[in-house]
């Protein structure tokens, strides 16, 4: 344990001397600071030289806690001390850079002084004191004494609270702030809140508009309800039906997931809107008026349904499918009739997986950007509203942090009902003992309303996907129907002369989007499967806390989640913005409870003992972790991989406040296509996007591959 | 103190309000088995996990082989455990399961080997090196749990109720092997289990606990022979309890059962209420009255083959009684007489 402290001490002193404090010109990696000692790569005690005193609590703490190492002093002095030395210094650390600012400090408490963002120096001094503090924390014998254990707490807590909590604050703070910056209080709040512009419910009695709350909250629910209901359908006929397509249903189900946002409603724009194919088609036939009927939450409601009902599937099917069979036999024995058995036994057992569906489509709804922005016409919401309250043409910061609150209180609500309904009602089914017996089939009646519901929708789903192919290669979809490959030559054509030039207009997105999703994939995963280690496997105080705030990001819209950054990271002492590490972060950390889910979920499933076996055969953590638990959990590992990587190339909400000009992405280059009515372009890349994501997934898949655990997997009957 | 020796010392462990374990001392002599017996939840296991160092306590101190290891975790401890469910990794073969303690302590590649091979060879599974843990039986994976447990060379080997998965005869086949190799190595164990059969058969010294204490402590013998509450006579080896009272103490001890007096060859019991134990072997049934018997009839008869097992009612209660076939067998609904010798009752408090 002296040895760790040691080596933290001696990692941060060589931060504290050797790094350059604040962030380099030209980024880090570029070592360019390396021939500037002086200045742009002056290192704290450089800068501490040069008349920025302040920097030296976090040297003096480093150096605090390799005395208290080296002197001889009893275990539990020593564990203090290292607590000690550590936690002073961070306060000291974030104090002053919290305190003191690019041009002068807070409340001008210190005079004439500056600093820029921090930089290499500081991140390794910070997370150096931070792992004295939790190797003093384990010294005090709490986590069983294990060092990895809180210092993999410590670092969970600490990167949370930076980039999450950190930046929530601001948006906190922004909705509190009076109007003309006089400063802070709840008087404006209260009333902008519940303003009768974000409340008004004239579109029901049909004089004006609803306020962009109602509106969201009406659409929520609406495709709540709706997507959770299509979805049952979908899990039925897979479970309880012998439906000849089922592996066809599954890939329709997959292909809305790794779809960029916008093609769906772009689609629905080509097909129904005023010169849409089918508008024109019905026109014809029946004389039909073409409206614009879409453009409405009618429209906005259609794509979410297409988008979201995959998602209430995949919870739906794991649920319909864990219904113990014998607990449906037992039905039947006792005389039950197929319907009975469905409607009082296997629809009540679901009842968790129907709440987390509609949770999910709620959720999803709510934080939805691409489709009202699209397809919402005069139909305003909260997620767009934001956004033109950021971007718009009059910025206004503090209604786009009034309109988070709004939005953030609406997803933690969810939350807090479907806790609530659900209560501490055990329905678990899934037990150790073998279960071999047969789902019931469902009673006629309900097959052919599942059928009914379900089949139509997937051809419908069939076609828009057809379509998204087809107007890639068409002219101008609606007028001129000729073949040509112009869409794909514009974005990505290649010259071969003097070597390889990517010419295309999409190159530099498609690659700067591969390469942050490939960095922030493996990050999103390994945070997220050790939180959810953590949360499984150990025990330490303040684990609700702990659990709940990780999953906090999760129920944060990811409009919010970019307002946040862009309001928290522009300027020091974390400046980030226009970075390609602000983008990983906010991936990371908005898909980090997908893994931590999952994880744990997984983790459930591996008998503790396995781990106790380890550790009592002399294992430590880090490498039962590494030999036992890592290798046993192949599938979640290849799930979180696969779910970031797929939302870092198709999330557009946060996304579209942190992009820039060096760091273009993806979706925000399509937002600017469609913006500019280009939808060949848009679709076109939307098409090589998700071609790219499946064969992500078919790699992935090859590479981490099953378990091995049996020499022959047996095949479910 | 030598090696391999356990000892507890007022130690306590509670869940949040929930106590585990009350102040518990103990201790165990090294190169002994000893057990620990009682009924699901009265803290034997968690008393097993706190010497492995799976558990923190609460209070008190614990010491192994004379050190002081309360505040020492499970990765340091020089104990090794075999799991209730084996817990062997799945993902790797039977040698280098048992190879993974030696290999985590970086013990050379080709010694980690031998010496893994060798525990295996010690518990009969020579050559079933490569094979995963799956394709194994029960009792192959439990052997291999052995042999994992036993190359580390631990001072203290635990053992937590590692028979319960095996079919019943293989039970009483495993428990000899351990015990057999136990012996041989000289091994400290500290074994759970809530059987008490099985207990009986391993055991130097068994441990009863009930209600997060301990009941009683002693040999096997002690244990049956002399009972120090009616708990204890009704859970090791089956009991009739029934209601005394001791009329007279002394050398010999007057007591009256259904309102007869017996006089027992047993030494001053306190007077008053007491709970006389009769071992269903010890019953002796017989169809006419003689003095000292009492009536009672035959409710249920059950023919095992070797032995025969009756239920009976009494005005003394429920009594259950085993018999050997040739003795006569009575069938239910028969008015009988139960009688017992004096010699053969002990007294036991509420």
């Amino acid at each position: 344990m002296t040895r760790t402290a040691n080596l933290w001490s001696l990692l941060g002193l060589a931060g504290f001397f050797l790094l350059p404090w604040y962030m380099a010109a030209g980024g880090f990696w570029s070592f360019g600071w390396v021939a500037d000692p002086g200045g742009n790569g002056a290192s704290a005690f450089t800068n501490i030289l040069q008349g920025r005193v302040w920097l030296l609590g976090a040297g003096l703490a480093l150096a605090a806690a390799l005395i208290v190492s080296l002197a001889p002093l009893s275990h539990l002095a020593r564990a203090r001390g290292w607590l000690i030395a550590g936690v002073a210094g961070l306060t000291l650390l974030a104090g002053q850079a919290l305190m003191i600012l690019r041009n002068g400090s807070r409340f001008d408490l210190f005079g004439d002084v500056s600093q820029a963002g921090m930089g290499a120096g500081a991140c390794v001094v910070a997370l150096a004191l931070l792992f004295i503090a939790t190797t003093g924390i384990s010294a005090l014998g709490r986590g069983r004494g294990d060092a990895f254990v809180t210092g993999l707490v410590g670092l969970i807590v600490a990167l949370v609270a930076v980039f999450v909590f950190y930046p929530m604050a601001f948006v906190l703070v922004q909705a509190f702030s009076l109007r003309g910056g006089a400063g802070l209080g709840v008087s404006e709040f209260l009333p902008r809140l519940f303003a009768s512009e974000n409340w008004s419910l004239a579109c029901f009695t049909g004089r004006g508009w609803c306020g962009p709350a109602v509106n969201s909250l009406v659409l929520a629910i609406m495709t709540g309800v709706g997507t959770t209901l299509l979805g049952l359908a979908f899990a039925l006929i897979f479970t309880r039906t012998n439906f000849g397509a089922k592996k066809f249903l599954r890939v329709l189900t997959i292909l809305p997931i790794i779809t960029p946002p916008f093609v769906i409603g772009l689609a629905l724009i080509l097909l129904f809107g005023r010169t849409g194919t089918m508008t024109e088609f019905f026109a014809d036939l029946f004389g039909w008026e073409k409206t614009r009927w879409l453009y409405s939450i009618w429209g906005v409601w259609l794509a979410q349904m297409l988008s979201f009902t995959p998602i209430a599937f995949l919870v739906l099917i794991g649920v319909v499918e864990g219904v113990s069979p014998s607990m449906e036999e037992a039905s039947q024995t006792l005389d039950a009739n197929r319907w009975q058995t469905f409607r009082y036994v296997s629809l009540p057992l679901m009842r968790p997986g129907l709440a987390n569906a509609f949770l999910l489509g709620f959720i999803e709804s709510l934080a939805d950007f691409g489709n009202p922005l699209v397809l919402g016409g005069n139909f305003n919401v909260l997620s767009t509203e934001i956004y033109f309250a950021i971007v718009g043409t009059v910025a206004d910061p503090a209604k786009a942090a009034i309109l988070s609150m709004i939005l953030l209180f609406m997803t933690l609500g969810a939350f807090m009902v479907q806790r609530k309904w659900l209560g501490n009602k055990n329905y678990a089914t899934v037990t150790g003992k073998a279960d071999n017996g047969q789902h019931a089939s469902l009673n006629p009646g309900m097959k052919w309303l599942c059928y009914g519901l379900a089949l139509p929708w997937a051809a419908f789903t069939l076609v828009v996907y057809s379509l998204i192919v087809f107007g890639s290669f068409v002219k101008l979809w609606g007028y001129d129907h000729s073949f040509t490959l112009d869409h794909y030559k514009r974005a990505f054509a290649i010259v071969f002369r003097n070597g390889v030039h990517f010419v295309g207009s999409a190159w530099d997105s498609y690659f700067s989007t591969l390469t942050i999703a490939a960095i922030s994939a493996p990050l999103t995963a390994a945070v997220g499967l050790a939180t959810a280690y953590l949360l499984v496997r150990q025990k330490f105080a303040g684990k609700g806390a702990f659990e709940f705030s990780t999953m906090l990001s999760f129920a944060i819209p990811g409009t919010v989640i970019g307002v946040a950054y862009v309001m928290a990271f522009n300027f020091p002492p974390i400046e980030l913005t226009g970075t390609a590490i602000i983008l990983i972060l906010v991936f990371v950390f908005r898909n980090m409870p997908v893994g931590v889910r999952g994880g744990i979920a997984a983790m459930s499933q591996l008998d503790k003992s396995l781990d106790e076996a380890s550790i009592t055969l002399g294992a430590n953590s880090f490498t039962t972790l590494r030999r036992v638990i890592l290798p046993l959990m192949g599938p979640a590992i290849l799930a979180a991989l696969t779910y970031s990587f797929v939302r870092a190339i198709t999330s557009v909400s946060a996304v579209i406040f942190l992009v820039s000009a060096r760091h273009n992405m993806a979706t925000s280059f399509i937002v600017g296509r469609v913006e500019n009515n280009e939808y060949g372009i848009a679709i076109a890349y939307a098409t090589v996007l998700i071609v790219t994501m499946l064969a992500a997934i078919l790699l992935l898949q090859a590479l981490i591959g099953r378990r091995r655990l049996r020499r022959v997997d047996r095949v479910a009957a | 103190m030598t090696k391999g020796s356990v000892r507890f010392e007022n130690v306590t462990k509670a869940y949040g309000g929930v106590t585990a374990l009350k102040p518990l001392t103990l201790e165990i002599e090294p190169g002994t088995l000893c057990t620990l017996l009682g009924p699901s939840g009265c803290g034997k296991t968690t008393t097993l996990r706190l010497i492995a160092g799976l558990e923190s306590a609460t209070e008190g101190k614990i010491l192994i082989g004379g050190q002081d290891v309360t505040h020492l975790s499970a990765t340091y401890r020089k104990v090794s455990m075999v799991f209730q469910s084996y817990a062997l990794f799945p993902h790797m073969t039977v040698l280098e399961n048992v190879a993974y303690g030696l290999t985590v302590k970086r013990v050379p590649k080709a010694e980690a080997r031998s010496r893994a091979e060798a525990g295996l060879e010690m518990v009969g599974m020579k050559g079933f090196g490569a094979r995963l843990p799956s394709e194994l039986s029960g009792g192959q994976q439990q052997r291999v749990a052995v042999a994992r447990a036993i190359v580390l060379e631990p001072e203290v080997l635990l053992l937590d109720e590692p028979l319960s998965n095996l079919d019943a005869k293989l039970r009483r086949h495993v428990r000899e092997e351990i015990r057999q190799i136990q012996q041989r190595l000289g091994l400290t164990a500290v074994y759970v289990t809530h059987d008490q059969e099985e207990a009986m058969a391993v055991s130097d010294r068994i441990i009863v606990m009930k209600n997060a204490e301990i009941a009683q402590a002693g040999t096997p013998t002690d244990l049956y022979e002399r009972p120090a509450s009616a708990f204890i006579a009704d859970f090791i080896g089956d009991a009739n309890l029934l209601d005394a009272e001791v009329v007279a103490s002394g050398t010999e001890t007057r007591i009256r059962l259904l309102g007869e007096d017996t006089l027992l060859p047993l030494s001053s019991a306190q007077k008053g209420a007491v709970k006389m134990v009769l071992r269903p072997h010890q019953v002796q049934l017989q169809a006419t009255q003689t003095p000292g018997t009492f009536p009672a009839e035959i409710t249920y008869a059950a023919y095992l083959g070797n032995l025969i097992q009756y239920s009976l009612a009494s005005e003394a209660g429920e009594i259950f009684a085993v018999a050997q076939p040739s003795a006569g067998a009575f069938k239910k609904g028969d008015n009988v007489f139960v009688g017992w010798k004096p010699e053969d009752i002990r007294l036991v408090t509420n």
